[in-house]
């Protein structure tokens, strides 16, 4: 028996109910507006009112008009076919939609029932398994895609058959298992999974064990991001984190990328639908829209869904997770929805925090960047989730709620500044706010001792120490002016400014510079620190700059040219030469 | 509408606020309009029986016992082709004299676009002002505000981008305008003999501030109107924006909303999206793209308004008066179009982004040599040189009186470099140099 209920209060998305039966929190109902049924999720129930959030308009809704629920929470359904689909913030397809408007409580279907899927059979009949356990495969794009036990299932199950390797849709049954009380359970390729619940499923969630490589070189190298890690970007708007994701959108080396488009510029997302089935992935070689899928629930679409909008994409990748692959969630941007929490606490009266925003906005941040990382699943294989998610900070004040949150949760904080963007130093990442944790993972130095070579780590921070120390160099030159400080300030300062020009700033618009493997990264740091480790005589501090400024002019003409081709290696000649002086 | 048959009158308020009332009724659905007192108002909040309107025009002298009769639907505007060349209030009343419309009634504030339905913007809109055209080139489907203080000419700026622009329709959102800018507004499109593709929606600073909430949404219901039924290209103007999210504020004080930063509403960054997010290409040719004016306070950009507004549109153009040449001018600084590189270089000449990109360098590399001087350091011959092109570079490309094609835009600042610098001292790439440079 659902329990059902009637509408008795009304602000803006906020429904009260009045209920006939029990409710939990977060249960999904349907509240139907002359005959239009709008989805919504309880989030406040106190004696027999339930608050309700609808993730539509609620022009012309009544009191007294009729409410059912479902007694289930907000789910997405998980299968093959996930993959380079365009979602909304529920999970509907928002290509299959009709019309050039979204119509209310239109909601589509997340998979396609009719494909068939070329099935091949993993588990065998008398296999005891138990939930996220592998039973079969499936071919989705080049990605296997497994088809699981449903991660609901609780205890242990027996398999009772399995079927032959063949072509099925999404509905049929691909196996039997039996339960320990002996009962027959069928299992299709589909299962559903409620998003605010984290999957489980695996045995242990390590430490992060390596870094993902972005191709990024103010990331890789000064600031790398664990495979499962976490990292943010917080920036004011026209600083280009956008850009920025996108690029890590376009080259991190993942096997599934989700991008969540919350409650940003629709046209951005148009920009990602226009360019991404052209662009190819530079690990694989494949078109990058069939690893990406897309929730996009832009800022004009209903404010509740932009909440759920993370949480489906979180869902997704913890479930590629699952069959042992790499994700990366993206995320832009996480403010977005932090306001979109901030607007319904506002309507039911809480009392609260700091910058209206809910008392407990840094819990509920913290709980969802927990749900990334590193797994080892019950196999022994490792899957990751690695989630990265931009933070528009108000008035590009980094001390207000969300950023300061998010800083808590997050370890690799990426700072775009206002600074560096007016000057053009793109990717306009601060090199001495930013910071990645990972760096003092003992796990991950080891990593890196063993891939790059020994001591990378010391040699990263030592390029940092150049930064910092140019920096202070320019403000006291800055004071003084040129002529009031010794030599030696101007070339510290110039040293820093040789390292900002060609390892931090790089053309994210440039088919060479924009995509920077590891290999070619640790060559031109070692080259750039090898250049900052002389010492150079000069008569004046026109002359410093001067020969700095023809340095990194021909290595920033390395950055545009082939790794190692004719060209780079004119250039490096050039370099050697100027630098030959130098002790 | 205001006459239907057994209509049941509400005569008893139950309380009075500057902005709203609120009474016991029942049936009542939310966003539907009213009566109150011959006054329009609109339902904002169910609770019970008990109803809250915000009353748009204020509540002054509105008695406890005042006559309330709901209409049953939200505010609406008739729409069709004869919406050309007229001029109505917040209620889209025309105010011109004329008679009222006769077309399809449209619930204002409608559905949003179905992303995956929209198409990449990709049609430039010249103005003939270079500080837009050259630096922060317009695309249609674009949503930009001005960003201005209260003294500049925004107003002046926006009506002459309007009339250059090659558009079906000008649909004009004035909020907030004094009498002598839409008296202004109304003279500029009469001379200009565009009226026919003129539409305009007024709210005065003599009109009460909370009407002004509907201008927005009118306008657009307009747009959506010309762009998605007769594909046409539609160029939105809203003025000021600033009053309107004052008029929000104001709305949500009055039902005890806990405000945020400056005393704005929590959800004013959902409110303001959906306005400028009706900016769209259409898949057909449609399009409607929204240019827009938000006051800042002494230039401050942090504030809430403008702001949540710049996470919102795609750039925006910042006026500022410039002390060298005594011009208003667009502040290549500041200012940015975000579809600016869809149409540069395709459907512009080849060298558009590398001489935009030489010129503002150097334009910076002359406020640093400012700053040397007053500063009193020494200046170098190059510092004296950018100081010298940067009054040009003002005068002749970004001042907003500046009316000329792209393509002279460009001979323009060939000509400014040759006068200035050497072609290493540009950074310009070698075969648009062999190509442009201007030697003589």
């Amino acid at each position: 028996m659902k329990t059902r209920g009637i509408v008795t209060g009304i602000v803006s998305n906020l429904v009260t109910v009045q209920v006939d039966g029990p409710v939990a929190e977060n249960e999904i109902c349907y509240i139907d507006l002359a005959g239009v049924k709008m989805m919504a999720e309880v989030i406040k129930v106190s004696g027999r009112n339930a608050s309700v959030q609808v993730f539509e308009s609620t022009r012309g809704l009544k009191n007294g008009d009729k409410v059912e629920f479902e007694g289930r929470m907000l789910e997405v359904t998980l299968g093959p076919g996930l993959l380079s689909s365009v979602y909304d913030g529920l999970q509907n397809d928002l290509t299959t939609m009709e019309g050039v408007f979204l119509k209310r409580g239109e909601y589509t279907k997340a998979l396609n029932h009719e494909k068939l899927w070329d099935f091949t059979p993993l588990a065998k009949a008398g296999d005891k398994v138990i939930a996220a356990d592998w039973l079969g495969e499936v071919k989705e794009g080049w990605l296997p895609h497994k088809i699981m036990v449903p991660f609901s299932f609780k205890g242990e199950y027996t398999v009772k058959s399995v079927k032959e390797a063949g072509q099925y849709n999404v509905d049929e049954t691909i196996a039997v298992l039996v339960n320990e009380e002996g009962e027959d359970v069928p299992v299709t390729m589909t299962q559903k999974w409620p998003v605010k619940l984290a999957v489980k499923g695996y045995k242990e969630k390590p430490r992060p064990q390596k870094i993902m490589e972005t191709g990024v070189r103010v990331i890789d190298t000064l600031n790398p991001i664990a495979e499962g890690g976490t990292g943010f970007i917080p920036g004011p708007f026209g600083c280009g984190k956008t850009v920025l994701q996108h690029a890590i959108a376009k080259q991190g080396d993942a096997d599934v990328i989700v991008m969540a488009a919350c409650g940003e510029r629709a046209n951005e997302v148009v920009e990602i639908f226009t360019e991404f089935p052209e662009l190819i992935d530079p690990h694989t070689g494949r078109h990058l829209m069939e690893r990406t899928t897309i929730i996009c629930n832009t800022s004009n679409m209903p404010v509740a869904a932009r909440e759920a909008s993370v949480y489906t994409a979180m869902t997704i990748c913890e479930y590629y997770r699952a069959m042992g692959l790499k994700c990366l969630l993206l995320a832009d941007s996480t403010s977005r929805w932090a306001q979109a929490l901030r607007e319904m606490s506002n309507r039911m009266e809480e009392l609260p925090g700091a910058d209206a925003f809910p008392v407990d906005l840094s819990a509920i941040i913290s709980n969802f960047y927990s749900r990334a990382g590193m797994v080892v699943l019950n196999n022994g294989k490792t899957g990751a989730v690695t989630f990265i998610g931009t933070v528009s900070p108000a008035g590009g004040n980094l001390k207000e709620p969300v950023t300061e949150s998010t800083k808590k949760a997050a370890r690799c904080f990426y700072a775009l500044e206002q600074a560096r963007a007016d000057q053009k130093r793109y990717p306009a990442v601060n090199p001495i706010d930013s910071y990645s944790k990972y760096l003092e993972y003992p796990e991950i130095i080891e990593y890196l001792d063993k891939t790059i070579e020994k001591g990378w780590v010391d040699k990263v921070l030592n390029a940092k120490n150049i930064i910092r120390r140019g920096k202070e160099s320019m403000e006291q030159i800055n004071i003084l002016g040129d002529d009031g400080v010794p030599m030696s300030y101007h070339v510290i300062y110039w040293k820093s400014e040789l390292l900002d020009f060609t390892i931090l700033q790089q053309d994210g618009f440039d088919p060479v510079d924009s995509l920077c493997p590891l290999e070619r990264q640790k060559y031109m740091l070692d080259l750039v620190l090898e250049i900052c480790g002389k010492d150079y005589e000069f008569e004046d501090y026109e002359q410093c700059r001067s020969f700095f400024k023809d340095i990194i002019n021909d290595l920033k003409q390395m950055n545009y040219s082939e790794f190692h081709s004719e060209k780079f290696e004119e250039y490096l000649e050039k370099v050697k030469k100027l630098t030959d002086n130098g002790k | 509408m205001a006459n239907k048959a057994y209509q049941k009158v509400y005569t008893k308020l139950e309380g009075i606020t500057k902005a709203t009332v609120s009474l016991r009724a029942a049936g009542v659905s939310n966003d539907e309009l009213a009566v109150v007192g011959g006054r329009l108002a609109q339902v904002v909040r169910t609770k019970g029986d008990m109803v809250t309107l915000q009353v748009f025009s204020g509540t002054e002298g509105i008695p406890s016992n005042a006559e309330v009769c709901f209409l049953g639907e939200p505010p609406t505007l008739k729409v069709s082709e004869h919406l050309s060349g007229r001029f109505f209030d917040a209620y889209g009343h025309p105010i011109d004299g004329g008679p009222e419309i006769d077309g399809e009634l449209r619930q204002i504030g409608g559905p949003s676009v179905n992303p995956y339905k929209r198409r990449q913007p990709s049609q430039l809109i010249p103005t003939g002002i270079a500080g837009i055209d050259l630096n922060n080139t317009l695309v249609s489907g674009q949503k930009i505000p001005f960003f201005a203080d209260p003294d500049q000419p925004y107003n002046q700026v926006m009506a002459d981008v309007a009339l250059r622009a090659d558009v079906d329709k000008i649909i004009l959102g004035g909020m907030g305008l004094s009498n002598d800018d839409y008296l202004f507004f109304r003279h500029s499109f009469e001379s200009a003999g565009a009226l026919d593709k003129i539409i305009c929606f007024i709210n005065t600073t003599e009109n009460p501030p909370v009407e002004r909430l509907l201008i927005p949404d009118m306008a657009l219901t307009a747009a959506e109107y010309f762009a998605v039924d007769k594909n046409e290209k539609v160029l939105v103007l809203l003025t000021d924006m600033t009053l309107y999210a004052d008029a929000l504020s104001i709305v949500s004080n009055r039902m005890d909303q806990i405000p945020s930063k400056d005393s704005m509403p929590g959800s004013l960054y959902s409110d303001l999206a959906k306005i400028y997010e009706k900016a769209v290409q259409l898949p057909t040719e449609g399009s409607i793209t929204i240019i827009a004016v938000t006051t800042l306070n002494d230039g401050d950009i942090t504030h809430a308004i403008p702001d949540n507004t710049g996470y919102i549109t795609e750039g925006q153009l910042f006026l500022r008066a410039d002390t060298d040449t005594g011009k208003v001018i667009i502040d290549p600084f500041r200012s940015l179009s975000r579809l600016k590189q869809l149409v540069q270089n395709k459907k512009t000449r080849e060298d558009h982004s590398q001489v935009m990109n030489a010129s503002v360098r150097l334009y910076a590399d002359a406020q640093n040599a400012k700053t040397k001087l007053e500063n009193g350091f020494d200046l170098s011959d190059y510092d004296h040189r950018c100081l010298a092109y940067a009054k040009d570079y003002a005068r002749e490309l970004l001042a907003i009186d500046v009316n000329i094609s792209i393509t002279e835009m460009l001979d323009t600042a060939w000509k400014l470099f040759a006068k200035h610098f050497t072609p290493a001292e540009t950074g310009i790439k070698q075969t648009l140099i062999d190509k442009y440079w201007n030697g003589d």
